[in-house]
This record gives C-alpha cells, sequence and structure tokens, in this order.
C-alpha cells in the first residue's frame, strides 16, 4: 500500500481542507464513470479512495501518523461500481433510449455502420440536428389582446408569421410557433418560434383579470335625473341606464362585457365608475344653485373630519 | 433488493430528504412506490454515483441532470458496442474478425484509408 500522503500528494502538515481539496481534484480526474474502461483510472480512484479514507477522518489519520495503524486494510470494500452495472444488461434500466429494454433496431446498424465501417468520418455532416427555438416580440394594442387578433409578424430573414393572438391574451403570455424557428441541420426539424406578446395600455380601458375597468363621464342632469348613455366596451357600444340620483364615484357593471370568455376562463364584467362632469359656466344654473336650498343638506367632507 | 431505510442506513452522510428529491426528480427509479420502494444493484449503485458526484466531484444539483445524461448516454453506447462486439464474435467468421482487429488496431485505425 503506497503512503496515503503520497497518493494524494499532500504534505504530512496539510491541513484536512487542504486533504479534501487534494482529493476533490484527483477524484474528478480519475472517477471510474467518467473513465469508463480505463482500469489504469480505476485503480488508481481506488487507492485516492483509500487514502482519502483514512487522512480525511482526523482520529484514524492521528492513529495513521502515530503508526497505531497502516494504510492497508483501509481499502473500503470492493462495491461494484455504477459502471459495472450500467455497462451490463442492468444497465438499460437507466437507458436515454426511447423505450427502454428494447434491442437494437435498424437505425442503431445505420448509425453505428455508418460511421464505424463505411462512409467514416465525414466531420458530421450526416448529422442531424433540430434547428433552435427563436424569440420573438409582439407589443399589440390592448383591444386586439382582448377580442383576439391576427397579427403579420416579419422576421429579420425577411419571413412574414402570421401570429394569431388568442381572445384574452395577457401582457407577456408566449406564443409558440411550431416549426417556425431557425433551420434544422441537414433536413433535421426546424426550431420553434416564440413569441412574447406584448400588450399596450389603453387610453381609458385598464384590465384587472377577466373584467375591465373605466371611468364614465357623464353630465349634472344625467346623473341627477338618470339617463340612457352609450358605453364603449371592448366590442363596440352599449346602451346602459344611469339611475336617477347617481353621483360621482357609483358603479356600474355590465355583466359579461369585460374580456371574453376562453376555454378556461368566463367572460369578465365591464365595471363603469361614474364621474360628474359640470361643464363651463352656466348662469341660469348658478343662479337656480343660489336660490337652492337641499332638502337634505349634506357636508361631503365630514369623513374626513372623523378621520384622524 | 433492499429498502429505503436500509440504503439510508448504509450510505454514511446522505440524507433523507436528498434521497427523496432525487426519486422525485427521476435520478433514481426504484421499483414501487413511496414508502415502499425496493432498490436494485444498479439503483443503489447510481444512488451512491450520484452521491460522490455531489459530494465529492462537486458538481452541484443543477447541473446534475446533465452529467447523468450524459454519462447515461455513453453506458448506452458503450453496452450497444459490447452487444455488437459479441454479436460479431458469434457470427463473424474468423477470417473477418482478424481483418477487423486488423483494420481498427492497424496504423491506419481511426482513418477512411
Amino acid at each position: 500500500m503506497d503512503d496515503p500522503y503520497t497518493t494524494l500528494g499532500v504534505a504530512k502538515t496539510a491541513s484536512q481542507d487542504e486533504i479534501r481539496r487534494a482529493y476533490r481534484k484527483l477524484a474528478k480526474k480519475h472517477h471510474p464513470d467518467l473513465n469508463p474502461g480505463d482500469t489504469k483510472a480505476e485503480d488508481h480512484f481506488k487507492k485516492i479512495s483509500a487514502a482519502n479514507g483514512l487522512l480525511s477522518d482526523a482520529d484514524k489519520r492521528g492513529r495513521f501518523d502515530r503508526g497505531e495503524i497502516d494504510a492497508g486494510g483501509q481499502e473500503r470494500a470492493a462495491q461494484p461500481s455504477y459502471r459495472e452495472h450500467a455497462q451490463g444488461d442492468s444497465g438499460r434500466r437507466y437507458s436515454r433510449a426511447e423505450a427502454p429494454g428494447q434491442g437494437w433496431d435498424g437505425q442503431d446498424f445505420s448509425d453505428i455502420f455508418g460511421t464505424m465501417f463505411s462512409q467514416g468520418r465525414r466531420s458530421g455532416a450526416d448529422h442531424r440536428a433540430r434547428g433552435d427555438d427563436e424569440r420573438y416580440s409582439l407589443t399589440t394594442s390592448f383591444l386586439d389582446a382582448v377580442n383576439g387578433a391576427t397579427r403579420r409578424l416579419t422576421l429579420p430573414d425577411g419571413r412574414t408569421l402570421d401570429v394569431k393572438i388568442p381572445a384574452g391574451a395577457v401582457d407577456g403570455v408566449v406564443m409558440r410557433l411550431k416549426g417556425q424557428g431557425g433551420r434544422g441541420l441537414n433536413d433535421g426539424p426546424a426550431g420553434d418560434a416564440m413569441i412574447e406578446i406584448h400588450v399596450a395600455p389603453h387610453p381609458f380601458f385598464e384590465r384587472l383579470g377577466q373584467d375591465i375597468r373605466l371611468v364614465l363621464p357623464v353630465t349634472l342632469s344625467e346623473a341627477v335625473l338618470g339617463a340612457a348613455v352609450e358605453v364603449r366596451t371592448p366590442r363596440g357600444k352599449v346602451s346602459m341606464r344611469i339611475p336617477a340620483g347617481s353621483d360621482s364615484g357609483t358603479e356600474l357593471r355590465l355583466r359579461g362585457r369585460g374580456v371574453p370568455s376562453t376555454k378556461n376562463q368566463e367572460a369578465g364584467d365591464l365595471y363603469a365608475t361614474l364621474r360628474i362632469f359640470v361643464g363651463p359656466p352656466d348662469p341660469a344654473l348658478a343662479d337656480f344653485l343660489r336660490t337652492w336650498s337641499p332638502e337634505t343638506p349634506v357636508d361631503p367632507r365630514r369623513f374626513m373630519e372623523d378621520t384622524p | 433488493m433492499i429498502s429505503f431505510d436500509v440504503l439510508i442506513a448504509r450510505t454514511a452522510g446522505l440524507c433523507p430528504v436528498d434521497l427523496h428529491r432525487w426519486i422525485s426528480n427521476k435520478w433514481v427509479r426504484p421499483d414501487g412506490d413511496a414508502g415502499h420502494y425496493a432498490f436494485h444493484e444498479i439503483d443503489v449503485a447510481r444512488v451512491r454515483l450520484i452521491f460522490e458526484l455531489r459530494d465529492d466531484l462537486d458538481v452541484n444539483e443543477a447541473a446534475l441532470p446533465v452529467v447523468l445524461s450524459l454519462l447515461d448516454q455513453l453506458y448506452d453506447a458503450r453496452r450497444r458496442m459490447r452487444e455488437l462486439g459479441d454479436a460479431l464474435g458469434d457470427l463473424a467468421p474468423a477470417p473477418l474478425r482478424q481483418a477487423l482487429i486488423d483494420r481498427l488496431s492497424g496504423p491506419n485505425a481511426g482513418s477512411n484509408a
């Protein structure tokens, strides 16, 4: 048995840390699973692990240094390495082949004989590879994202792609167009185009999940007397009734007029928050207000007084 | 075949949490379901391999799937080579076997000449 310090290439005074580092460095080089078929590496690895087994244990190392035990006998009981299982028939258990446990097929023969015996080494010319996935970004309007649309994207190589944006698409969603990415090598399949959708904001619609909100300006008389007004929704105008006596901040709902339903989501609602718009100065209105005494006087700032 | 607990007991330094994670990552594929795993010899050796790769060879768990995949492919290739060699040994007539040996080990080995 060689001197374990020599095997690991460290001084007798080496710290435990130095020993550990020396062992790791050698193990990376000589581990049998990284050197299949190289029996010298395997023997060497056994010596390295035996030396490490002795020196990494401060107690055993002390006894060895004092001459109480010798380097022999520290060798680990020979356990078959993973390599010995993996190359044998039992190794099929972790085979990367599509259907583990099956035998050879014609492709294997052409793979092996094609490269090993006949056409030989045409530096990978027969190598087929799938093309790369390519990433693009597409900015769409708010309404196209809500309603769905088809947009044409021109790629750097001049090709055009028609991207179908599904109704209800959210900002950041990635569409995968199969086979529209980079070309494969030697007739290999093309990669996919991955298109990230960005949704531009809308001047007055705001999306919250499946619901859409907007602020709806109304006149003083529409709010006080009630009215039927037209409201813009993502899919055209609809008529909405403003109840008499509405106020700024009153929230009205149009059921099902938010983001349309999709496979996984029900349609959302449209919420209109009223904001009363007084308009330019009007002498008649001013005269009326000067003489008007409310039936129920209110202090709209009262809540501010009560709140610390 | 041995159980989860026996395997843990036999592998100094291996914690059950790690082994559970390796199983759920499919890096180790014992028979049976959680609570009743049965490890074949090759599974035991593979656990030791993963343990050594991580703790002695500094392969962190993020890189382990790549390393395992390459090792699995290497062993597949070597197993196939062995099968091919066995088949040639059984079926190829002696002169062909000798010609193959000459070709593959001769001075022109590795070239098309």
